[in-house]
């Protein structure tokens, strides 16, 4: 489904990103390991279209498409979505119609329809309640006073809504205590299919724990210097970064 | 009960003929400049009794001796008074025989706000078939007001028909000596809205100059009067969210609002004169003076919403006489390319236990400058009196300005006086998150615009909400790269 290859990309000249290859099927979920700075989240990024970076060379297709010249709005209607480390806040806003305008875009973007607001809401309910989301909390505004956890958890509901073909999860268990993890992680599991990638990026191994991954890769320095199965996690967690670093070096 | 096409001809032909509109244009149109021959013929013209007139010359020689305030941030060219024609007949020629010879970004506008064909052919001014709806509405429409006592009807009307009420009332909110352009337009004022609500009667449909559009053009200088007699309740709505193009550049308006004991007034407005073009050229210059006067348990509120002119100064006041009298003040004003706006409110606390608020939005795009002013006054005799003001501030780009001057004098030691502000921008990590969702940037600003206005935009009448949510979105279009 998702393919990127040779990929280099910097930000005003600096560069990031120096060769990565990579290749994800449908029904894997793939997570991608490394230390601060190796370019976990620039990744992600790159992949959604955010136009901070400059792609210098090499490509990414989804489903065979080369994604080099689309727009992030148009990326996401052909099913990417980013779970971001960050989520905004829009004031004034409530998740609802939040993901009322998301929909409906995306629909139009396919020469569809308005979604009728029956349907609408029959999918709010479902989706709310396959994650177990109070109804109170989508009148509220957007990331707005929401904790750490919440806004995670609204993230995976976002997901659920927009069902995507390719979900990257960016450092989605930055910031959550473990209960919250538990949580959201749960609702991941719970959005895993045989039609969908998902590709998380983390930091640590203990969200793969609860997201168990088919694939781990390491990214050092802008490139994916191991890649193995659950176990590769494992050996990381209990060795440290610095091990990949030496290996790298010698 | 239907009414032949024929009978609807022949009504609004008579109509014409009452409210003193003339077919020959050439030869109704005073020559520029202004003294006390030009107001005097204004006023013949229209045919008023001389008490009007003599109140007329009076607000002409004080305004002579005025001079044109510099307080304001905002700076453009200074009319010149003397080279300005200060009467012409409203414009009943169609300017176009149809759509076809109409501006193309006019009418995309008017689609965009969903204006039916009709109505934007009588905007645009274009020769229109007589619509059997809007005249059948406008009739029902009358027959009930006319039931509960309800006078709605255009100044000049007033003048001739109910000039106890315009006499008693006419300049005890906005003096003639006010300010340089309340003098201006007491002196020259072209027509307006008349509206008084007996004791007592809560005016069972939002009043809307909309229903007037047929029966008097907007003017130059507009005055609106409206008096709601103790306990009784209207809420009124001015102007129109289709951009409104005006040959006229410089816009002087008064509008007086008397809420007598225990009477509430709503007044809401859009407006959306012409900004002039993406360089600047052109637009409206708007300087209106708006006050409204609440007696005891009183309550006005002015909701505005403001897109157009490429200078607005204005500030809708209230000033709260009675005890227990209330004031609100809820503001959205919209500055893009090099529109100047320098608006906020006054709220003049005189009576016991007094309450105001002020909710002010203001939203700076391209090069534009947006400044709030606001006056809370508490008078020493005002004990217990309250404000709260919150002035929010949305920059887009980094050419564009934000001000903000909050003036408070608090006389008695028992007010309590909250202020809050902030300025924010639209980040560009938010526009991304919007984009990552499948929501183009455009689509993203009014989101977010819409967002940061709600608490304004809820308080206007529904189909107005909706209409001005739009325009919004329209005005702030291409305003990021």
């Amino acid at each position: 489904m998702l393919r990127i290859k040779d990929l280099h990309a910097s930000v005003e000249d600096k560069k990031i990103l120096k060769g990565i290859n990579l290749e994800v099927n449908a029904g894997e979920v793939h997570a991608i390991m490394g230390p601060n700075g190796s370019g976990k989240s620039t990744l992600a990024e790159v992949i959604a279209g955010h136009e901070e970076y400059e792609v210098k060379k090499g490509s990414i297709e989804l489903d065979g498409e080369d994604l080099e010249d689309m727009a992030p709005e148009e990326r996401a209607h052909s099913g990417i979505f980013l779970s971001f480390q960050y989520p905004v806040e829009i004031p004034g806003v409530s998740v609802t119609n939040f993901m009322k305008t998301a929909i409906n875009e995306s629909r139009k973007a396919r020469g569809l329809e308005d979604m009728p607001a029956n349907e609408m809401l029959k999918l709010i309910r479902e989706k709310s309640e396959l994650l177990d989301i109070d109804r109170k909390f989508l009148s509220r505004s957007l990331n707005e006073g929401f904790s750490g956890g919440e806004k995670k958890r609204n993230e995976i509901f976002q997901m659920a809504m927009l069902e995507p073909k390719l979900a990257i999860l960016d450092e989605t268990d930055s910031g959550l205590d473990i209960d919250a993890l538990r949580i959201v992680a749960n609702g991941v599991n719970k959005l895993r299919s045989e039609d969908r990638a998902i590709v998380v990026i983390t930091h640590y191994q203990r969200l793969l724990d609860y997201i168990v991954p088919d694939y781990v890769h390491v990214l050092h320095d802008g490139k994916i210097v191991k890649s193995g199965g659950k176990e590769l996690a494992v050996e990381l967690e209990a060795k440290g970064y610095d091990w990949i670093k030496q290996e790298t070096v010698a | 009960m239907a009414y032949t096409e024929e009978e609807l001809k022949k009504e609004l032909e008579t109509k014409e003929y009452e409210y003193g509109f003339y077919t020959d244009i050439e030869s109704d149109t005073l020559p520029k400049g202004l003294n006390e021959d030009i107001v005097i013929a204004i006023s013949k013209k229209k045919g008023e009794p001389q008490w009007m007139t003599d109140w007329r010359l009076d607000a002409f020689r004080i305004w002579k001796d005025m001079e044109e305030p510099e307080w304001p941030n905002v700076t453009y060219e200074k009319p010149d008074f003397q080279n300005i024609s200060y009467y012409s007949a409203p414009n009943k020629k169609p300017k176009y025989n149809s759509l076809d010879e109409v501006d193309p970004e006019l009418l995309e506008t008017f689609k965009k706000l969903g204006i039916s064909i009709d109505e934007q052919k009588k905007l645009a001014g274009v020769a229109v078939d007589i619509v059997m709806d809007s005249v059948s509405v406008a009739t029902t429409f009358k027959k009930t007001l006319a039931e509960k006592g309800i006078i709605f009807c255009s100044i000049s009307e007033a003048i001739q028909e109910h000039p106890e009420l315009v006499k008693k009332y006419l300049g005890t909110v906005v003096p003639k000596k006010d300010n340089f352009y309340a003098a201006l337009n007491s002196a020259v004022f072209s027509d307006g809205s008349f509206c008084y609500i007996p004791k007592g009667v809560r005016c069972p449909m939002e009043l809307s100059t909309y229903f007037r559009i047929n029966e008097a053009g907007t003017g130059q200088f507009e005055r609106t009067l409206v008096i709601a007699d103790e306990e009784s309740y209207v809420s009124y709505l001015e102007g129109c969210t289709a951009p409104m193009r005006d040959e006229n550049q410089l816009h002087a308006a008064v509008v007086e609002l008397i809420a007598m004991d225990d009477a509430e007034i709503k007044y809401s407005t859009v407006q959306n004169w012409f900004p002039g073009d993406k360089n600047g050229k052109g637009g409206v210059f708007n300087f209106v003076t708006k006050r409204g006067l609440c007696e005891k348990n009183a309550k006005i509120s002015w909701t505005q919403v403001e897109t157009g002119s490429a200078v607005t100064w204005k500030y809708p006041s209230c000033v709260l006489k009675g005890n227990n009298s209330i004031g609100e003040f809820y503001s959205i004003a919209v500055t893009n390319n090099f529109q100047q706006a320098d608006t906020g409110t006054k709220m003049i606390h005189l009576g016991k236990n007094t309450k105001s608020t002020i909710i002010s939005k203001g939203i700076s795009a391209g090069k534009s400058q947006n400044s709030y002013r606001g006056l809370v006054k508490v008078n020493s005799r005002a004990e217990n009196a309250r404000n709260f003001s919150q002035c929010d501030s949305l920059l887009m780009g980094n050419e564009c300005g934000a001000h903000t001057f909050p003036y408070i004098e608090a006389s008695n030691k028992s007010a309590q006086i909250e202020h809050e502000a902030t300025t924010s921008k639209i980040g560009e990590d938010q526009i991304f998150y919007c984009n990552q969702r499948g929501i183009d940037t455009e689509k993203a600003i009014a989101l977010i615009v819409n967002g940061f206005s709600k608490e304004v935009l809820n308080k206007l009448p529904m189909e107005f909400a909706v209409e001005a949510q739009k325009l919004l979105e329209i005005s702030l279009e291409g305003s990021v790269g």
